[in-house]
């Protein structure tokens, strides 16, 4: 159809105009002329254009159900409700990957608009670096996964999208992660830039960092959306199952906030110039390899649209090419850091800083490693390995102890060099009353364990000085917010493991069973039609130990196109503890599988959550002050 | 001999070394204890001796086996060469049906029975575990 084409053409034009980009700003470059200038910003601000068109372009074939187009008919259906054949539009591979290329030249656009204070020079090979991401990408959109190709005869009805991507917090959350993955494409640009211009200095520290808390905040708040919808929508009343796509999210997070941390170093001090580069690189890097292993197959989940093998080796091949070139780019301007400033003495916030930056590194590789070893096993002695989350358990956990503690002290200590004073009164009493609350908790459980004594002591000691750290004039509001935010994440998490308590079981209509004193009751069953499924609407009574009763209505829902059941959980939250009930179909029987969960503090993780990219904002808009 | 800065930074260096090595052994012992192998019946009937770690088996769930009783579900994971006797008492996810992949997880009891702590079907209808449809391509 003419919608179609017309993406089709838009998206040639703007891969030419990337192309035409390229060699302006090389030419510029080579010739070091200042003519011009104004043409970059309209032929950038056309190239989002085109982009912009061909998005709306698909969107629109979505919404008239367009099946001619091939995209539109692996993945929409007539009777799908309007909102779903919209964010349809970026739930599947083409789509997702023309989003991609969507934020990426809105980023340009932007960075050449923000940055008219920096030389020259250092936003032209910006330019030039981001212009050979975006061309790659446009070839890869263009060869492998064209959104608008063709489909004739013209089939009658679309094959309809997963019915769990069809769900509001699924819709938010690709556009919120890749602004914060592509937000890296940027900082990754940025760096080479600085780094043939030899520009790393205080002022570009400060001109990136923006750039850094825009892509962290949304990488935060994406991870978030993500965990939120797995929680409710997998039915499995958890929130991270260190599942390989989940880990390949956290990853550049993890990187992102060592930068994070280091470019504030870099601001002040002037060092860490190396570190800070390597970090800014190997964000976007992982955030990369992050879509190659999703999108190539290697990873089955439900970010694997389709596995075509094309589309992996294009990517690895692309992947391959930027990080030689960074390389490359690293040794061949190698930066030598002024001797007299490199010194860092032990007791400073140079020394804290870099203490995260270990911690980070150390959480990264872990998480690597846990991630690929099963890659790299089934290719080299094809035996086939899952890892499980008591690894990640076991190597991280611990190591949150000392890191928590640091956290806590890490922000009052001084830059360059700071004294060991008396050991003030209130963190002794900070300490001592972490441990007396967390011993008072945990001994009121059966799990009787020195370790999550340990840990919960750390946790509200982070906790307390946080909350102390607000009423010192010294503070930085945004660093403590976040900081604030994550103990609260960590408290939360931690109730949440040792109060959580659950029974699943298989259950008919009017069957009672007894839970933690109280009772379950399942009342009754209804069954409604729906635009495209029937719903199966449940009644559980829920009576507590006081003979409170609630009552939870969990949902399964029966898709016609494609058929697929879905459970919806139920859950009554509040402030202090979610209620979670699930059920799910099983066929031919009278049974229903029934899962009850009592989940406390579920509602702090995600206000925590929310915390910690605050903190990030507030920071943000400080600096476009 | 060597001055003190050279000292100082040989065993910085070396404190560094240690710190990495103990890291990655670290990092590998707890590997090795927590990975899942995954097998299928035919594996498992051809296993030298029964393993006490966790596995994943992974096939079919045969036509006509699931029963349900209050507390718990019983059912044949087959790879069309040899079957394994299943059961688990725990949810189910939905997309657990006769004639569909599955991979359940847990302990072996004999080579004719698994104790199932989790039930894995992944989210798609037309989605196969690949060790599913290895298995099955194999027969």
């Amino acid at each position: 159809m003419l919608v179609s084409q017309l993406g089709y053409y838009s998206l040639i034009l703007g891969l030419i105009l990337s192309l035409g980009l390229l060699s302006y700003s090389f030419i510029c470059l080579r010739d070091g002329n200042n003519i011009l200038q104004k043409n970059i910003y309209s032929i950038s601000f056309l190239q989002l254009f085109s982009v912009v068109l061909s998005f709306f372009c698909l969107i629109y074939s979505f919404i008239i159900s367009d099946f001619s187009n091939e995209t539109v008919y692996n993945n929409s259906h007539t009777t799908k409700p309007i909102f779903y054949k919209i964010s349809g539009t970026w739930g599947n591979h083409e789509g997702s990957l023309l989003l991609w290329l969507l934020v990426l030249t809105l980023f340009i656009f932007l960075f050449l608009v923000s940055s008219k204070n920096q030389p020259k020079k250092y936003r032209l090979l910006t330019l030039f670096f981001q212009q050979i991401i975006i061309s790659g990408f446009f070839l890869f959109l263009l060869f492998t996964s064209n959104p608008f190709s063709n489909l004739f005869p013209v089939p009658k009805e679309g094959l309809g999208l997963n019915p769990i991507l069809q769900d509001p917090a699924l819709a938010i959350h690709p556009p919120i992660l890749y602004l914060g993955y592509v937000g890296s494409s940027i900082i990754f640009s940025s760096s080479l830039a600085a780094l043939v211009q030899k520009n790393i200095n205080r002022n570009w520290a400060k001109h990136i960092k923006k750039w850094i808390l825009v892509s962290w905040i949304f990488l935060t708040l994406g991870i978030m959306l993500g965990a939120i919808w797995a929680y409710y929508e997998l039915g499995w009343g958890g929130f991270w199952f260190w599942d390989p796509v989940e880990n390949v999210s956290l990853m550049p997070w993890l990187c992102l906030t060592a930068l994070l941390h280091a470019i504030i170093v870099l601001e002040k001090r002037l060092i860490l110039k190396s570190w800070t580069l390597i970090l800014s690189i190997a964000t976007f890097t992982l955030s990369m390899s992050g879509t190659f292993l999703v999108r190539s197959g290697i990873l089955n989940s439900v970010h694997t649209f389709a596995n075509d093998p094309k589309r992996g080796i294009f990517i690895l091949i692309f992947l391959f090419v930027l990080i030689f070139l960074s390389v490359l780019i690293f040794f061949f301007y190698q930066i030598k850091e002024n001797d007299s400033q490199k010194k860092i003495f032990w007791l400073s916030k140079e020394t804290s800083i870099l203490i995260n930056n270990w911690f980070m590194m150390y959480f990264l590789s872990v998480i690597l490693i846990g991630t690929t070893y099963p890659i790299f096993l089934e290719v080299l002695i094809e035996e086939k390995i899952s890892v499980g989350p008591p690894f990640y358990y076991k190597l991280l956990v611990p190591f949150l102890i000392p890191f928590l503690i640091f956290m806590a002290i890490g922000p009052k200590i001084k830059w360059i060099k700071d004294k060991f004073k008396k050991i003030r009164i209130y963190q002794i009493i900070f300490l001592v009353i972490s441990f007396l609350i967390a011993y008072l908790i945990i001994n009121k459980t059966s799990s009787q364990y020195l370790f999550t004594t340990v840990l919960i002591a750390a946790a509200f000691y982070l906790f307390f000085n946080t909350l102390r750290d607000f009423l010192r004039k010294d503070s930085k509001l945004s660093q403590n917010i976040s900081h604030f935010g994550f103990s609260i994440f960590i408290l939360s998490i931690l109730f949440n493991g040792i109060f959580s308590n659950e029974i699943s079981a298989n259950m008919k209509i009017g069957d009672e069973i007894k839970f933690n004193k109280g009772l379950i009751k399942f009342k009754k069953i209804e069954i409604y039609k729906e635009q495209n499924y029937e719903s199966i609407i449940a009644s559980f009574e829920i009576e507590d130990e006081k003979k409170n009763i609630i009552t939870l209505n969990p949902e399964i829902r029966i898709y016609n196109q494609p058929a697929i059941f879905t459970s919806e959980a139920d859950i009554k939250s509040s402030i202090f503890t979610d209620k979670f009930l699930v059920m799910s179909l099983l066929k031919g029987e009278d049974y229903f599988n029934v899962r009850y969960q009592n989940k406390p503090f579920m509602l702090w993780i995600w206000i925590s959550i929310s915390f910690v990219a605050f903190g990030g904002l507030i920071s943000f808009v400080k600096k476009i002050k | 001999m060597y001055g003190k800065k050279v000292k100082l930074r040989i065993l910085f260096l070396s404190f560094i070394f240690l710190t990495i090595i103990l890291t990655i052994f670290l990092v590998l012992k707890s590997l090795e204890e927590n990975v899942v192998y995954f097998v299928s019946p035919t594996e498992i009937k051809n296993l030298a001796e029964l393993d006490k770690k966790k596995v994943r088996v992974g096939g079919m769930v045969k036509e006509g086996s699931i029963q349900t009783s209050s507390n718990q579900i019983s059912f044949i994971i087959t790879d069309f060469k040899h079957e394994i006797n299943v059961s688990f008492s725990g949810a189910v996810p939905n997309l657990f049906a006769e004639g569909k992949g599955v991979v359940a997880e847990g302990f072996l009891r004999d080579r004719n029975f698994l104790n199932a702590k989790k039930i894995l079907a992944k989210h798609d209808e037309n989605y196969m575990p690949p060790e599913v449809k290895e298995a099955l391509e194999i027969k």
